[in-house]
């Protein structure tokens, strides 16, 4: 599967309080929440992002707090994926069992800004930055991890192993 | 090659023999843990997936801490949420307003997290346990709906980080200097995606209240867990608590560590999170006369009642400064029970301080303390980020109990050694 989208670019350590605030997470609708996505880090957010959209940031994407909400808004606003140097733990496997794809690319980090349009390849791991012209190589999950996503998430590929 | 502490218990919990760091491993957990937050997204997903019944309705503990008791129309309705699926299948672990506490203090004084046990939880500060010798870590609400359905959880098996403790602390450094020291030295992310192993001699020196406080922030510099050995202390605290049969784990000595860190508890120095990452730390004395609005104490990194003595020794006989809003939250009713018994609401009532029902509420800018637009409050809670308290301008400077209530009374951040 090959996605593509405008970037919005951000920088170390963009933690779930900004992507969304605390004080949100009393609302049990998803479609009201994701309307307050990224608004302490960045205003405009959603009001510009359109679908297929890429997050790109630098290191430790989503630190702070377990919320998996954080992951959900990201999705909810259609943005196709998140590139970053790396991510927290939790929201690492959180992005995972909801279904938002996420690659963890160094050099696609590093070199994407904001505005740019890229193309990403789920398939390869090929990031294609066409604005700039480069190609960054991501690396590819671990087979159990495929078999999570290709089920569409986890309770999902738990109840297809019978559970 | 041998294992380190975190490894065994994985190994154990899957059934192997031998696990080595980057392996995929599935494990049977010992307990399950969500909160008003987090509970009801894994609830709506768990039904939404079709599982209809819970694996164990004793290993299951929903706490309802965050925006209880309480806040408005939309929490009490996640609360809900929570309260009609916990009387659907009977969970035991059930927690609401009378008996709920912060979770993180809550659990290990109920007796339900116990050495060796494995433990998940939605909550990231779930890593607090490892204090006492379980590796416990934080999840999002879907692995958390898979683990209250099958009683499972997939892990990556951690490397580890070894911090050496050695020497004596000085008066007034508590857990919350140590690990803010540490998260100082390595970074939000200097354990990520690993565990953060304390040994060494040091250890003993650490009550358990510090080194719940350590563990507890083992998550703010990225690791998946934060473990303690098991020692005299240990078996103190859990004697009137766990009833049932534990194991004990120990790492082998010829484990592997990515690094390995020697701390000198002796020269630690009252430590501050200046705003926004805790990663910002800096000893009061290189600090500068920083004023504050408003100061916390309180927490499932500082509301046990070790934490509540120290903020009462300092307040005693003496008075807020009139511009500092003081906010005492014993973490769970034992706690607040004791600060009654011994004295110390009484005190702190006659500082100017208030003292509040157990509630996560101000630390994750949830209610009973919110910050408006540039304000900046001295907290012992565990993050500082941009907005977490309140009004995004407003600024968080994290420390020790000690050090809050002092700058309380100063009216600006400061060491205890700096009172009259």
């Amino acid at each position: 599967m090959v996605v593509k989208g405008s970037v919005f670019k951000y920088g170390d350590n963009v933690d779930t309080d900004v992507i969304i605030p605390a004080r949100y997470l009393n609302i049990a609708d998803v479609k009201e929440l994701s309307s307050h996505a990224m608004e302490d880090i960045d205003t405009d957010f959603v009001k510009k992002v359109k679908a297929g959209d890429i997050i790109v940031a630098t290191r430790n994407f989503g630190c702070g707090s377990s919320r998996e909400h954080a992951p959900l808004v990201i999705k909810e606003n259609n943005v196709s994926c998140v590139i970053a140097s790396s991510f927290a733990r939790i929201f690492y496997r959180n992005a995972i069992n909801i279904g938002l794809p996420i690659l963890e690319c160094e050099a696609a980090a590093n070199a994407i800004e904001a505005g740019d349009i890229v193309s990403v390849d789920f398939d390869t791991g090929i990031i294609t930055n066409e604005t700039k012209n480069e190609q960054y190589q991501a690396a590819a999950f671990p087979p159990f991890i495929q078999s999570i996503i290709a089920d569409g998430g986890l309770l999902k590929s738990l109840k297809k192993r019978g559970f | 090659m041998g294992m380190t502490m975190s490894q065994k218990i994985l190994a154990h919990h899957a059934g192997l023999d031998n696990v080595v760091a980057g392996q995929l491993i599935e494990a049977n957990l010992d307990l399950t843990l969500a909160n008003d937050i987090t509970g009801p997204v894994a609830i709506r997903e768990m039904e939404k997936a079709g599982f209809e019944k819970v694996f164990d309705r004793t290993k299951i503990a929903l706490v309802m801490d965050h925006f209880a008791p309480n806040k408005d129309i939309k929490s009490a309705q996640q609360c809900k949420v929570c309260r009609d699926f916990s009387r659907k299948h009977d969970i035991v672990n059930f927690y609401d307003v009378g008996d709920m506490g912060v979770e993180h203090a809550l659990l290990p004084e109920k007796g339900l997290t116990a050495p060796g046990e494995l433990i998940i939880g939605a909550d990231s500060h779930t890593c607090t346990y490892g204090a006492l010798g379980a590796f416990s870590t934080g999840v999002g609400s879907t692995d958390l709906a898979a683990g209250m359905a099958t009683g499972k959880a997939w892990f990556k098996v951690p490397s580890a980080i070894k911090f050496v403790l050695k020497g004596k602390k000085a008066p007034w450094i508590s857990g919350k200097d140590v690990i803010l020291h540490i998260i100082g030295k390595i970074g939000v992310d200097g354990a990520l995606y690993q565990s953060m192993e304390f040994t060494g001699e040091g250890v003993s020196e650490l009550s358990m209240d510090d080194r719940f406080t350590i563990c507890n922030m083992a998550i703010e510099a990225g690791a998946k867990n934060g473990i303690f050995p098991v020692d005299e202390k240990t078996m103190e605290y859990i004697k009137n608590r766990v009833n049932r049969e534990i194991t004990v784990f120990e790492a082998d000595a010829d484990a592997e560590y990515t690094a390995t860190y020697e701390i000198d508890l002796s020269a630690l120095r009252p430590t501050v999170a200046c705003p926004h990452l805790p990663e910002n730390t800096k000893t009061t004395d290189e600090l500068g006369k920083i004023e504050v609005q408003q100061a916390v104490i309180g927490s499932c990194t500082n509301g046990r009642i070790e934490d509540m003595r120290i903020a009462a020794e300092i307040l005693k006989g003496r008075h807020v400064a009139r511009d500092v809003r003081t906010i005492v939250i014993p973490a769970t009713q034992e706690v607040y029970l004791q600060c009654i018994e011994e004295g110390l609401a009484k005190i702190f009532i006659e500082a100017g301080a208030i003292v509040s029902t157990p509630t996560c509420g101000p630390c994750l800018g949830g209610h009973m303390g919110i910050l408006a637009e540039g304000e900046r409050s001295i907290s012992t809670t565990n993050r500082n980020f941009v907005g977490r308290m309140g009004h995004i301008t407003s600024e968080i400077y994290l420390s020790s109990p000690a050090v809050a209530a002092a700058s309380a009374v100063k009216g600006y951040i400061c060491s205890p050694e700096d009172l009259d």
